[in-house]
């Protein structure tokens, strides 16, 4: 089953107010970089449990869902 | 033109907020309810699997346990579902500006001049669609020419499904209802309806209208054009506020009311709520009612007049308990009661001053209130508080102003 991991992320907001995610850093404190943000969309994490903004990411050449809930960061993580 | 209504209804959501959040009991029989401690333990909603077990909405807790034992029980996490019901109305203001919230869960639309997106169930489909992937729950909506109808409709068929009613088909689908399915027939108008020979919505569609008038009364009019599909409602604009009419609080206490005084702290304790509520809106009132219900949950609401507008809340707590000195024999403890306030009229209003009463008085307390609630917003409920909440912490030990932001509402709007 799927855990919700709550991260912390580097972000950067232009003056347009958009968010762009830059990086991750997992729970172990390894810092991932995101290549790619490939879609943005509202949805609910049924694995996870929650919903909010979507960034589709690609992080080393793997797509993860990075979920913006409120005002906190989650993923979905397999463990 | 015929109008296009939506009726939007999100299914067990209380339950299906949780679910969504915790999938790890997602498979289990899972209710929503009160504090069982405080003795407010009754099932609020339920998911679909502790429906199975028969578990209904409003019983006691400790009954739902019997039918079901490994039921999960939660307690229930307003600013959530409030979260949740802000997002669903965001979708659906993505397609008309007439939405028209009836309850957290339930929302009518009218989508008649919403046609670039298409037809009433078109735009049904796509919310439905739009509502499971973005919040993760699902809803049922009914599509019809009017509000009644479409609330039918979102009953019909659930969950997650789209039903619509036409001026074509809603002989045949909507008459054999019964007559319990409509709105305003609740369980003592649907008795009174039984022991005329009336049982299904077509039986009331097709009295005569003098007939309904006189098992009924007005009312009786009133759902003759209901279930004749002739209700004209409009639906009203997202952000109309309603005129507020009445203001009000109760509580069940979390032990049985055995004298007076426990009576009056509860009294108090509610009454201080209303006050702040009303002084809030900036209205004072003449009209006030107290609710009793006794252990044995038989209840009954007594009202009197103040003799002047006010809204003091000492005048206030003492006329609430007079009221309730001359209404209660104590045959037995007090389980809830309640306080509200109707027949408002605005501060700014111009005062009958009066030979015999000390106006000076009066605005000495009522600039005592004014500063009793800004300390309260600023510092918090219990920063200040009577001696009289000292007595039973247990019994004042709840706030009314905080914790009941959700206030009912009816299908009636003042004109």
């Amino acid at each position: 089953m799927s855990r919700k991991v709550y991260v912390d992320v580097l972000i950067k907001q232009d003056k347009e107010g958009r968010i762009t995610p830059l990086a991750v850093t997992w729970e172990d404190g390894e810092i991932y970089e995101i290549d790619k943000v490939t879609g943005v969309c509202k949805a609910a994490s049924l694995k996870a449990g929650g919903a909010g903004i979507r960034y589709t990411c690609q992080i080393q050449s793997k797509e993860t869902f990075l979920f913006l809930e409120n005002d906190k960061w989650f993923v979905e993580s397999k463990s | 033109m015929e109008r296009s209504i939506l009726h939007v209804d999100c299914n067990k959501f209380y339950a299906s907020v949780e679910c969504l959040h915790r999938p790890e009991i997602r498979n289990l029989p899972v209710v929503v309810g009160g504090d069982v401690e405080l003795r407010h333990g009754i099932v609020l909603t339920k998911n679909e699997i502790a429906a199975k077990y028969q578990i209904k909405t409003g019983e006691a807790i400790w009954q739902a346990k019997q039918k079901c034992p490994e039921l999960v029980v939660l307690t229930p996490n307003f600013p959530l579902y409030l979260r949740f019901s802000k997002m669903a109305r965001d979708i659906y203001a993505d397609y008309t500006d007439q939405i028209e919230p009836f309850g957290l869960d339930e929302c009518w639309l009218d989508v008649t001049g919403s046609g670039i997106f298409g037809d009433g169930v078109t735009i049904a489909e796509e919310i439905r669609k739009r509502v499971k992937f973005e919040l993760g729950i699902t809803v049922s909506i009914g599509v019809s020419y009017n509000k009644i109808f479409a609330k039918l409709g979102s009953d019909y068929k659930k969950p997650d499904a789209v039903t619509q009613f036409t001026k074509q088909n809603y002989k045949e689908i909507v008459w054999p209802l019964p007559a319990s399915d409509l709105l305003y027939v609740g369980r003592s108008t649907a008795n009174r309806f039984k022991n005329c020979g009336i049982y299904t919505i077509g039986d009331i569609a097709n009295c005569t209208p003098g007939y309904m008038n006189i098992i009924l009364g007005k009312v009786g009019y009133m759902l003759h054009s209901f279930a004749n599909g002739w209700d004209i409602e409009p639906v009203s604009c997202e952000g109309n506020t309603t005129v507020i009419k009445s203001i009000g609080n109760s509580s069940t206490a979390p032990r049985d009311l055995e004298n007076e005084n426990d009576v009056k702290i509860m009294m108090f304790v509610l009454t201080e709520s209303v006050a702040r509520r009303m002084r809030e809106q900036g209205f004072r009132c003449r009209t006030l009612c107290i609710s009793v219900r006794d252990n044995t949950l038989v209840s009954f609401t007594r009202q009197c007049k103040m003799k002047k507008y006010t809204a003091s809340t000492k005048e206030l707590a003492d006329r609430a308990l007079e009221l309730f000195r001359q209404n209660y024999n104590w045959l037995r403890p007090i389980r809830s009661v309640g306080v509200s306030c109707t027949d408002f009229e605005h501060e700014n209003s111009v005062v009958q001053l009066d030979l015999f009463d000390d106006y000076e008085k009066r605005m000495k307390m009522e600039r005592l209130d004014t500063s009793i609630d800004s300390l309260k917003s600023r510092f918090g409920n219990y920063c200040i508080q009577r001696g009289l909440m000292l007595a039973d912490r247990q019994l004042s030990g709840f706030n009314p102003y905080n914790d009941h932001n959700i206030h009912p509402i009816g299908y009636f709007k003042p004109q």
